[in-house]
């Protein structure tokens, strides 16, 4: 059992919680229950960043891309975007499959949970600052350019599960050490490992912090693998990280909501 | 009314306007200047336009876009009135961009642009610096030209929508060091607020203190250390910012 912290269905706040990671269940008030029967709310309420391009094998696929036009020049900082505070939702929610899209691209990322107020910190001390770490689904509507940012694409309602729960850094002996599979309806359909990331954990939070300052509850999305697997109305997606967990959620159509 | 927070007394206050005070919510009288000027409210998720005024495209050599170019800002990069902006050592050109800033209101999900305007709760100014060295072809504008701490000043002012009869035909100009250096009006936008509401919540929902930075027209020029630059729209007030070097910042 591991204590992670995590923010239950009707709470507002982080609660310390025991968790079996490696089963996938909880004790709460003494029973011991599935992660698959909570409807988590998402562990983190901060600005959530994301770093594209960070898997060699995804660096490699675009790699005769980045030397023409649009790109001319390979990246030289890290490639960063913003999911913000309507994408996000926790395990077990719905992800809303806009009306006329067929497939959406499912993001696994690890996702790093700040803890302390990070300006220009030094790789080596960047531990410091970091609380922990869970899982995000930065989900997509497929599209091939990186040239403007994918606003569109990426921005929608509900198009950031993440969660369940924080696993302190405490219990992660190396988060650029950690498998990464990704599952639809049970079917194994992505592999990979945080060893391939192009900027490891702590360079990633040195380069980012000497122009952005991150604050407790941020966020910063590690890199999603090459190869994001499609997934389409009522396939159930499974985000598995080694020693953090798994993330949970279903496809749904959206609702066409009304103006309120 | 035009509404302000600020740090004074130990603590952050709301204050209104009052015959050129500040008037805080327990009734003590400030001056403007014994004040630090918060961002006038906390934003949410802000949105930026690229692009939107079709003679600032043509100086930076872009056709206007056919479709809205949007990108996003983290609460990191928001100063308020008065503050300083750093220009790292390295960068050859930095320029400002004056931008009406609309405040949302409300949810907002699938509005259409004739009852756009009953999701906006206020206005305020913005100045959306762009550092642009550090401009690269990903995500363009990057978030290292756009997103840096304290590049983003906003304020002075909340101003009530009631209050701005037509956002849609203001003066928008900006000073450096006393010198009028751009001047536009907010009539010349290629995409208007009405649209880009209609737009945005097409396919996501926006909520109360969301802000959108509507774009800057032509007349942005490099400022160094030292400058000061005031950003002013018509009915919402003047932003000023000065520009530091890395000296300020012990390095």
């Amino acid at each position: 059992m591991n204590i992670v912290k995590a923010i239950l269905p009707g709470k507002g706040v982080l609660l310390d919680i025991k968790a079996d990671v490696r089963e996938g269940t909880v004790e709460l008030d003494g029973n011991i229950q599935p992660v698959s029967d909570i409807a988590w709310n998402p562990p983190v309420c901060g600005t959530v960043y994301g770093a594209a391009l960070n898997f060699q094998g995804r660096w490699k696929e675009m790699e005769d891309a980045f030397h023409q036009a649009p790109y001319k020049q390979p990246p030289k900082a890290p490639v960063l975007y913003i999911k913000p505070l309507n994408t996000l939702t926790g395990a077990n929610s719905g992800i809303p499959l806009p009306t006329g899209e067929e497939k959406l691209e499912m993001g696994a990322s690890l996702a790093v949970v700040i803890g302390k107020t990070a300006t220009r910190v030094k790789a080596e001390d960047a531990f410091d600052y970091i609380e922990g770490y869970t899982i995000a689904n930065d989900v997509s509507i497929p599209h091939a350019s990186v040239y403007r940012p994918a606003i569109k694409q990426k921005a929608r309602d509900g198009f950031c599960p993440i969660g369940p729960w924080i696993v302190s850094k405490d219990d992660v002996a190396n988060p650029d050490q950690l498998d990464i599979r990704v599952y639809v309806n049970g079917e194994l359909k992505q592999e990979n490992n945080t060893r391939n990331f192009i900027r490891s954990v702590s360079k990633l939070m040195e380069d980012v912090t000497d122009f952005m300052t991150l604050r407790p509850g941020d966020v910063l999305l590690a890199g999603v693998p090459e190869g994001a697997p499609l997934a389409g109305k009522g396939d159930r997606v499974r985000i598995e990280i080694s020693g953090i967990g798994a993330l949970e959620n279903t496809i749904v159509p959206e609702e066409r909501g009304e103006a309120e | 009314m035009r509404k302000a927070r600020v740090a004074c007394f130990g603590a952050i206050h709301e204050a209104v306007e009052k015959d050129g005070q500040l008037q805080l919510l327990d009734g003590r009288i400030v001056s403007q200047n014994e004040v630090v000027w918060l961002p006038p409210v906390e934003p949410r998720t802000v949105f930026a336009l690229g692009l939107n005024y079709s003679d600032h495209a043509n100086e930076l050599d872009f056709k206007a876009p056919e479709e809205p170019l949007v990108f996003l800002k983290g609460p990191n990069t928001f100063v308020g009135h008065n503050a300083q902006t750093r220009r790292p050592k390295d960068v050859t050109y930095m320029h400002y961009e004056c931008e009406l800033a609309v405040i949302i209101d409300k949810k907002a999900r699938n509005v259409k642009s004739e009852d756009a305007y009953e999701y906006v709760k206020g206005y305020t100014i913005a100045n959306d610096y762009a550092l642009r060295d550090y401009l690269e072809n990903y995500y363009r504008p990057n978030l290292r030209v756009k997103n840096r701490d304290a590049c983003t000043p906003i304020g002075p002012w909340f101003v009530d929508a009631a209050a701005i009869q037509d956002p849609m035909n203001l003066a928008l100009r900006t000073y450096v060091n006393g010198e009028l250096k751009q001047e536009g009006s907010t009539k010349d936008m290629v995409f208007d607020i009405p649209f880009l509401i209609e737009y945005l919540s097409s396919f996501m929902t926006l909520d109360e203190n969301d802000i959108i930075l509507t774009g800057t027209p032509k007349g942005t020029v490099d400022v160094v250390p030292g400058d000061e630059v005031v950003a002013e729209i018509e009915g919402l007030g003047r932003l000023v910012n000065t520009i530091v070097g890395d000296e300020a910042f012990g390095s």
